[in-house]
């Protein structure tokens, strides 16, 4: 069974690129784009992996993080924090919200693909 | 009982014991060896010579008649020496510095150096002395009548017959003897009276140790203990007496503290005595213990006098009467000894002070004014001086005497101290002016005691003297009749405590006048040259007259001179030590400035400032006060006031500043913020694009096996992004010039209303493909404003678009509407969407803020269209407001001034 990565994210041209180059390896791809319906998907049908922007409507991807953290329901899912703002402060509040991954656009594939393939194995 | 003789003799021996003290001191004193007498001790207990036969007798008398007020006599004192301790270093240093001889000599000496000044000084010294010193002569007599002859009705402390004239002679001629015989040694102010100040002291000590012991005595023996003593009836009345506190209280106060200044005897003790300024610092606490100490047992004293003693006794004498009554001779005769000590000692004191003011300030300036007779006698002033001297102490004592004659049925010992204290109350003002107020003049000060002594004669001295030389009538109608100028009630001044009355009216007028002649009156040099050395006394040492005053003198002449007032040895001594110091090798220095100012001031310490220069000029052949020197002298004193009132000034501007700095650094920093915000934000806009460009371009570069048709479409992505990220870039800068007001548009009058319709035809395409119903209701048309026409086009163009792409409702509607109001055109574009939640109707003005994005997630724009839409508008005059939101949807204003006039010219 291949193992399944939910896409937060609310670039239209990004979920595809993410979906393409994922689904190449082998995972199950699905996305939603804003920071509600993340929770909505998580709690409705649990992925592997979670790959969550910053940048989301609605809820910023650090509530929505924290929210997951605070759920022990949720808390265990890995969660790789993507974020256009390459910051050293956002990448600071991400690990202290317990992100597992922090990548900064633009990316690269590969990286997104070792690092998700690190948190879906791991 | 007593016998006359014993008393006598024990009296004698006293006397004796006195002059053994002051030989033994004033020969170890010439010999060097100042060791005790030098003590800060000897110092304190000196001072003491404020407490005479008036606080010794008349504190109980007083506390008997009125209460708590006699606290008042210590209380001022107190003050000043805890609380004015800087004024009284100050004196000291003065003192020290310019060898005042007097207080006549320092006031004299700060004014200029003017004899008329001292002259009054010391006519109201005496004047203001005499009725003081006949008031000891009084005390003695009569304790000495009342101890000698116990029969009944000196109980009541009053001698059976009328006050023995004869005793007081003897006295007074007994002090005059010891204080020639000690006081008038030589002239010179810096060599102190050792051996007079030993014998006070050690007075000092008696009349303590005499007081304590009958208060201890009344107390203990007779009272039965403390809480019996105020337990007894008469206490209420004593402790209930007239109101504490009240004006006549803080009058009394105000009195003592100024006696303590500028009483002459204090004077001289306090200042002209001191040997080191050091001791003013014991003086500061142990003289007011000193005060505490003999004044503790005044109320019980008091209580039980008026207790034990028959009804009419004489309160003033109850120290001496409760023992007797108790058989206790031997504590009666210390008491007698105790009052006999505090009489001698004011006398003593007193009278040096007043004969060195009579000798230097009234007989020298006659002498100097004579014809000058034998030129060049060794020590003839001196001798000359010394003689005045000791005539002035006679005669001074002989004035006491024969005012205590006259007074001699007048019975209460207070009032005549009071008296005194008011009449040396007056150099107050001079004397405190003179030390901290530069403007104070000479002519001012003259003045101001002039008047207020005259004023102190006319409504206390003179009624003090009533039913005697003095009509009743004239205290109670006036002189003539006119009741207002009744000495006691001047200007209808009725029902005042008499005291306070003369008080208010001679320190009133004498401080009017200081101040005000003063401000009228310009200063001489050498005043403002004087003014200047005492005010600044802790800054400019004397020696800085030498810098103003420009003098020469042939030597031999200043020689002579030194001779006839020091005497040979002293001037040998004098002239060799300022040559050695002057480096030269002979025994006559040179006669610069210098020494002729030091020259001056040592033959100061003798005669007095004023006769000192009188006598110094005789042998001058050429002098200039420098007043440029003067000047600058006064000018750094200036510079200084105002450099500090500069700094004062620069430091409440330094404050302003540093709060503007501080709100410019708060706006700074809120900009800084708004920058990081803009740029971190122009980050994200060009990340995500980017993103797109390199995530596609990596699949495009590492999957060779896409299909033509993904990589096509890939490649649109990648393109259409590239689009995104130019224009997001162009939006930035075009922004950032707006902003700047860089961009270098040119207005011109432009027909807006057509702008507009052409704005919604190119918007009408867009309209369709979103399926948004658009109308347009223009209700203005040829309306010309000020402005860039491509611009006030894509301002419409940006408000129209948003609109359509950002309706989500089922029907899209838009409304634009135009219309002219209040001067402005007005264009509303009115949609049915979503609308704009009101936490965000600010925020959508700046910059990358998509207040629809929440709703409909399409890579439309930066966020930046309002945020230039709004900048464009500004630039042109206009305005864009969000209007509240009426129903559904967002209503965009966008409002410019109309050009009427050009409208008006095109028609």
């Amino acid at each position: 069974m291949s193992a399944r990565v939910l896409i937060a994210e609310d670039e239209p041209n990004l979920i595809e690129s993410l979906s393409f180059i994922l689904g190449r390896e082998g995972y199950e791809v699905s996305a939603v784009s804003d920071g509600d319906a993340v929770l909505e998907r998580l709690r409705s049908d649990r992925p592997h992996v979670l790959i969550l922007d910053v940048m989301l409507p609605k809820r910023t991807g650090f509530e929505v993080l924290k929210l997951i953290k605070l759920d022990p329901t949720l808390s265990g899912i890995p969660v790789m924090v993507l974020t256009a703002k390459g910051q050293e402060r956002d990448r600071k509040t991400a690990e202290d919200l317990g992100a597992d991954a922090f990548v900064t656009k633009p990316f690269s594939n590969q990286d997104v693909v070792d690092r998700i393939k690190r948190l879906a194995g791991g | 009982m007593l016998s006359a003789n014993i008393v006598l003799f024990t009296a004698l021996a006293y006397v004796a014991l006195l002059f053994l003290v002051a030989f033994v001191s004033d020969t170890r004193a010439r010999k060097g060896w100042l060791g005790l007498v030098r003590s800060p001790v000897v110092y304190t207990l000196s001072i003491s010579v404020y407490c005479t036969s008036w606080t010794f007798y008349g504190a109980v008398g007083s506390a008997a008649r009125s209460g708590l007020e006699f606290a008042t006599i210590y209380l001022g004192p107190t003050l000043v020496f805890v609380g004015w301790w800087f004024l009284l270093r100050k004196l000291v240093r003065i003192g020290r510095i310019h060898r005042t001889s007097s207080i006549g000599d320092l006031i004299s000496s700060r004014y200029g150096k003017s004899t008329s000044l001292a002259v009054l000084v010391t006519l109201i010294a005496v004047v203001g002395t005499t009725p003081y010193i006949a008031l000891q002569l009084k005390a003695v007599t009569a304790s000495f009548q009342v101890i000698a002859d116990a029969t009944n009705t000196s109980l009541l402390g009053m001698p059976t017959r009328e006050l023995d004239v004869r005793t007081g002679f003897w006295i007074a001629a007994g002090m005059a003897v010891f204080t020639i015989l000690f006081g008038t040694r030589n002239i010179d102010a810096n060599e102190h009276h050792h051996g007079v100040v030993a014998a006070i002291a050690l007075e000092a000590l008696v009349k303590l140790f005499a007081l304590l012991a009958v208060g201890l005595y009344v107390v203990f023996s007779i009272g039965g203990g403390v809480a019996e003593v105020f337990r007894l009836p008469t206490a209420a009345a004593v402790l209930q007496g007239p109101e504490t506190f009240g004006t006549r209280w803080v009058a009394l106060t105000f009195l003592s503290a100024a006696a303590i200044v500028c009483l002459p005897r204090q004077f001289q003790i306090t200042v002209v005595e001191n040997a080191d300024e050091g001791h003013l610092r014991t003086a500061g606490w142990l003289f007011p213990l000193y005060l505490f100490l003999i004044s503790l047992f005044t109320l019980p004293i008091a209580i039980v006098g008026l207790a034990t003693l028959p009804a009419g006794s004489n309160p003033d004498m109850f120290v001496l009467t409760l023992p007797m009554l108790h058989d206790q001779s031997a504590l009666a005769l210390l008491v007698f000894i105790g009052g006999f000590s505090s009489a001698t000692s004011m006398v003593i004191v007193a009278s040096i002070a007043l004969s060195i003011m009579v000798s230097n300030h009234i007989v020298m300036p006659i002498v100097l004014r004579l014809p000058r007779r034998s030129v060049g006698v060794s020590g003839d002033v001196k001798k000359l001086l010394l003689v005045s001297r000791r005539i002035s102490i006679g005669v001074i004592l002989l004035l006491g005497f024969a005012y205590f004659v006259a007074s001699a049925r007048s019975d209460a010992l207070a009032a005549m101290g009071l008296i005194a204290f008011a009449g040396v109350a007056q150099f107050l003002p001079s004397l405190i002016g003179g030390l901290y107020w530069h403007q104070a003049s000479k002519s001012g000060a003259f003045s101001g005691l002039l008047a207020g002594v005259l004023v102190w004669g006319y409504t206390l001295l003179l009624p003090s003297f009533e039913g005697g030389p003095v009509s009743a009538s004239l205290i109670n109608d006036g002189p003539w009749g006119i009741t207002a100028l009744r000495p006691q009630a001047l200007f209808g001044a009725d029902g005042v405590d008499p005291l306070v009355h003369s008080l208010f009216w001679s320190l009133g007028l004498n401080l009017a006048l200081f101040v005000l002649v003063s401000l009228f009156r310009d200063l001489k040099p050498l005043e403002r040259l004087q003014a200047t050395l005492f005010i600044d006394v802790f800054r400019n040492p004397a020696d800085n007259e030498s810098r103003f005053i420009r003098r020469s003198a042939a030597i031999d002449d200043l020689y002579i001179l030194a001779q006839r007032i020091l005497g040979t040895d002293q001037a040998q001594r004098l002239f060799q030590d300022f040559a050695r110091r002057q480096g030269s090798r002979d025994d006559l220095p040179q006669p610069d400035t210098e020494f002729i100012a030091h020259l001056e001031r040592q033959l100061a310490g003798g005669i007095g400032a004023a006769s000192a220069r009188v006598m110094v000029s005789q042998v001058i052949t050429g002098e200039t006060i420098s007043l440029d020197e003067l000047m600058r002298l006064v000018d750094e004193t200036q510079q200084v006031i105002e450099y500090s009132q500069q700094l004062e000034h620069k430091s409440q501007q330094l404050q302003i500043t540093a709060g503007q700095l501080r709100e410019a650094n708060e706006r700074l920093k809120t900009l800084d913020a708004q920058k990081d915000d803009f740029l971190s934000q122009v980050s994200h806009e060009v990340r995500t694009p980017m993103a797109s460009i390199r995530s596609f371009s990596e699949i495009l570069l590492s999957n060779q096996d896409l299909s033509t048709d993904q990589s096509m479409r890939f490649l649109d992505i990648i393109h259409t992004e590239t689009l995104r990220l130019t224009r997001l870039l162009d939006e930035i800068l075009d922004l950032s010039h707006l902003e700047r007001g860089e961009l270098t548009w040119t207005l011109e009058p432009v027909d807006a209303s057509a702008i507009l319709r052409r704005a919604v035809e190119t918007c009408q395409g867009m309209a369709d493909g979103a399926e948004v119903d658009v109308e347009v209701d223009c209700r203005a048309d040829d309306v010309e404003v000020f402005a860039h026409r491509d611009r006030l086009s894509q301002v419409f163009i940006n408000l129209i678009s948003n609109a359509i792409k950002h309706n989500t409702d089922d029907a899209p509607r838009l409304r634009i509407v135009s219309s002219v109001l209040d001067g402005r055109f007005i264009v509303d574009v009115q949609d049915n969407g979503p609308g704009i939640a009101p936490a965000d109707r600010e925020r959508i003005f700046t910059k990358f803020s998509r207040a629809w994005t929440t709703a409909r997630p399409t890579a439309t724009g930066a966020g930046l269209g309002l945020a230039i839409t709004r900048a464009i508008l500004r630039r042109m005059n206009g305005t864009l407001d969000l209007l509240p939101s009426m129903g559904a949807g967002a209503c965009f204003r966008v409002a410019l001034p109309v050009r009427r006039a050009a409208a008006d010219v095109s028609k």
